[in-house]
């Protein structure tokens, strides 16, 4: 396997190599994943593209500090063994990861080859290798040290909950996840749909977990079936991880009419009820005109959801233009390619309905970009007299989620931030000694390598809080 | 997973099932809910805990076979298995603690009613129940409710009990006076009905609401409703208000979305095949996903 390296001038030659995928139009209208990963062949091409940096500033674009030289060094040499290991030792979901990460605005921009050429694919990079040691079972084990007799309870059974998990069953503690839906993934099985992240790897990501002794407890609502205070009790430290999961509405009239949806509504049933399916007990509404309001990865998630689910025409609604969307370029771009229909510079002021209190449109509001604002983005302002109704039976609200209040609110000395979230000093630890909380109820809604990277973090924090 | 003790059937459509839910059973509170999901692909579906046993680690569920997935959650025996259940959910009830209290229930919701008027008669506040049916089999937690207080029993048809509505009987002991608060649960028309008949009177009046629901944690906001002009999520907000500022014709038109999915679902239930697929007459057809 081991075959000579090229030299550094030969590699330089070789273009970024591109992600094959489900062609466009097939794709559009069914819910298998889009990208189908690099071979092997192509992974070892695209390997060699980087450059071994000494001081390489992909790391420093990483979350939780994947040492991407190393792995990507092992695939040259054509031990992938060794590649999964060194990418399992740094993150616990890899696959996960791979397929979701905004590595453009992370790892890949930080890359040397991005100045002259294209950065390393990085992120497919790392979707081969886990995908290869998913498929080679037994490579990567997760080995834990003696047991401490420590125990650890984790709200929240989602990224940062599920890395916290991982990296504190490898110290030696007992861990129990609680999980207040039916099945653990968090956003990974409510929100982001199948054909971005297929569920199985999910599901594998969680038994290898269960296997090297985490348990999980699904239907647990803590601050309803248990309290904070009862949890901090019974285990010596606990780790809050629940996430952002309120949705926020628009507050135009209109909202509560029939064929409305938060993005968290719509992709729940789809993803983790699995409505997709002709034959799913849970409706969903296979609307003819779907408006989905927003332009995060949520809305772009949705609009492909309802493109799949067989709309005519599925529309972005998003106040500012293109280049502003918070949105991943590559989702942007399959979005695009799939034939989603996008009304940038647009602003909804009414959800229009019939005497049914079905939904018949969205009334809208054109827009222009001005100022930047706080967040340094172009502030949209209103077009007077450019207000138009657009025709649809469903409008998916995608403009974001806050902390849900359902458990703070049951534990009132648990310090929190005026928009209800979670404050943590500089080790992740709450204002509660033992409590620990981190993803998006301390940081409101971000992202899903964010969150374990908060979950990595706490988890050091937890393991010398409770050795100390 | 969660073994069903005992099973009654209560009338004609409505079941009573005693499952297994040790942690539930402990703490529940007049007014919470679960989350039931029979098995794997079932839907998700909210229902009020209609009494507990903490000692047997038993919730009573008391369930309406309407559609496809309460038919075959009825259809379980005992010996079988619900395999998730969630909760307890939603704020308990607002309880006073000393005076007269009406307790109206409507077919199914009378289940509902019980463990209000139970939590009352604990306080030592005084309960007088008033529950209907269509006729005389249609009557459920009549025995229950007699343990707690007063009852009024109503049938459409005037086959048990006083003829006519709740809401004749309700207006009877308004009218009687010294009422301080009635708790109304039933179909919406019923309780839209009872909210009218009390304003008048002045009676603080909360009613249980039923909207279509996912997660029941606040998480997807498929249960919005209207109280006094100001969206509020029966899950965790409820799932009880004041009945005086609930928008009945909205939670009505709400509670329809997937009346045609409902129906199409029943009747391939009727017709033997309960997989059907669920989708709404549109010309393009659906993907094969």
């Amino acid at each position: 396997m081991n075959e000579p390296k090229l030299p550094l001038k030969e590699r330089m030659k070789i273009d970024r190599q591109a992600m094959p995928e489900q062609d466009a139009t097939q794709r559009s209208g069914n819910f298998l994943e889009v990208n189908l990963g690099f071979s092997e062949k192509i992974a070892l091409l695209e390997a060699q593209r980087c450059i071994q940096c000494k001081e390489p500033k992909c790391v420093q674009g990483c979350p939780v500090m994947v040492n991407i030289p190393r792995f990507l060094g092992f695939i040259v040499e054509g031990d992938l063994p060794a590649a999964a290991r060194s990418l399992f030792g740094d993150n616990a979901l890899p696959a996960v990861t791979g397929r979701v990460c905004p590595q453009e605005t992370q790892c890949e921009i930080q890359c040397v080859r991005g100045i002259k050429s294209k950065p390393v694919a990085i992120g497919y990079l790392e979707r081969f290798v886990a995908d290869w040691a998913r498929a080679h079972s037994g490579v990567v084990k997760i080995e834990a040290r003696a047991p401490t007799g420590k125990k650890v309870a984790i709200v929240g059974g989602g990224p940062a909950g599920l890395t916290a998990a991982g990296e504190l069953v490898k110290c030696g503690h007992e861990v129990t996840v609680y999980e207040a839906l039916h099945k653990p993934g968090g956003v990974l099985v409510y929100g982001i749909p199948e054909f971005r992240l297929p569920k199985l790897i999910v599901e594998e990501e969680v038994e290898r977990l269960v296997q090297a002794g985490v348990k999980i407890e699904n239907n647990v609502v803590v601050g309803r079936t248990y309290t904070l205070p009862e949890l901090r009790a019974q285990f010596d430290a606990v780790f809050i991880a629940n996430g952002a999961g309120l949705p926020v509405f628009m507050n135009v009239p209109g909202e509560n009419l029939k064929g409305v949806y938060s993005a968290n509504e719509y992709l729940t049933r789809v993803n983790l009820m699995e409505a997709y399916a002709l034959d799913s007990d849970t409706p969903i509404l296979r609307a003819r005109r779907v408006a989905v309001v927003g332009g995060g990865n949520v809305a772009m998630d949705a609009v492909r959801t309802a493109k799949r689910l067989g709309a005519e025409r599925a529309i972005l609604v998003y106040r500012r233009s293109r280049a502003e969307m918070p949105a991943r370029v590559e989702e942007v771009h399959h979005a695009d390619a799939e034939g989603v229909d996008f009304e940038n510079l647009v602003a909804p002021l009414e959800v229009i309905g019939n005497d049914k209190k079905w939904v018949t449109g969205l009334k809208c509001q054109r827009m222009e970009l001005g100022a930047p604002d706080a967040s340094g983005r172009r502030s949209p302002i209103p077009v007077p007299g450019s207000e138009f109704v657009l025709d649809c039976d469903a409008v998916v609200v995608a403009i974001g989620t806050r902390a849900n209040p359902l458990l703070t609110a049951t534990c009132p000395d648990l310090k929190r931030n005026r928009w209800g979230n979670i404050e943590v000093d500089d080790k992740g630890m709450t204002s509660i000694p033992g409590i620990f909380a981190g993803g998006d109820i301390v940081r409101g809604a971000a992202t899903v390598i964010l969150a374990m990277g908060d979950g990595k973090r706490s988890a050091q924090a937890i393991d010398a809080y409770l050795m100390d | 997973m969660h073994p069903i003790t005992a099973k009654i059937q209560l009338s004609p459509n409505v079941t009573r099932l005693d499952v297994e839910a040790r942690r539930i059973a402990e703490i529940r509170q007049p007014g919470q809910f679960v989350i039931v999901r029979r098995g794997n692909g079932a839907e998700r579906i909210p229902l009020t805990i209609a009494d507990a046993d903490p000692a047997r680690g038993t919730i009573t569920l008391v369930i309406q076979a309407v559609g496809k997935s309460t038919r075959e959650l009825v259809a379980l025996e005992p010996g079988e298995a619900i395999l998730d259940i969630s909760g307890p959910l939603g704020h308990p009830t607002e309880m006073i603690a000393a005076g007269r209290a009406v307790c109206v229930g409507g077919g199914v919701g009378t289940a509902v009613v019980h463990p209000i008027a139970q939590g009352l008669h604990q306080r030592g506040v005084e309960v007088i129940s008033i529950i209907g049916g269509r006729s005389r089999e249609w009557v459920i937690f009549e025995e229950e409710l007699r343990r707690l207080g007063q009852v009024v029993v109503c049938t459409d048809d005037g086959s048990y009990g006083r003829p006519g509505f709740v809401t004749d009987a309700t207006r009877d002991v308004l009218e009687a006076g010294g009422v301080d608060i009635v708790y109304a649960v039933g179909p919406v028309p019923m309780m839209r009905a009872v909210a009218d008949l009390t304003r008048p009177y002045g009676v603080r009046t909360i009613v249980s609401l039923n909207p279509v629901m996912v997660d029941g944690t606040g998480m997807c906001g498929g249960c919005r409703v209207d109280i006094g002009g100001h969206t509020k999520f029966a899950c965790v907000d409820g799932p009880e208000f004041d009945g005086h500022l609930v928008d009945f014709d909205l939670l009505a038109e709400r509670l329809g979305t997937y009346r045609e999915f409902e129906q199409q679902a029943k009747t391939a239930c009727d017709a033997g095949s309960c997989r059907v697929g669920l989708v709404r007459p549109a010309p393009t057809p659906a993907p094969q996903p």
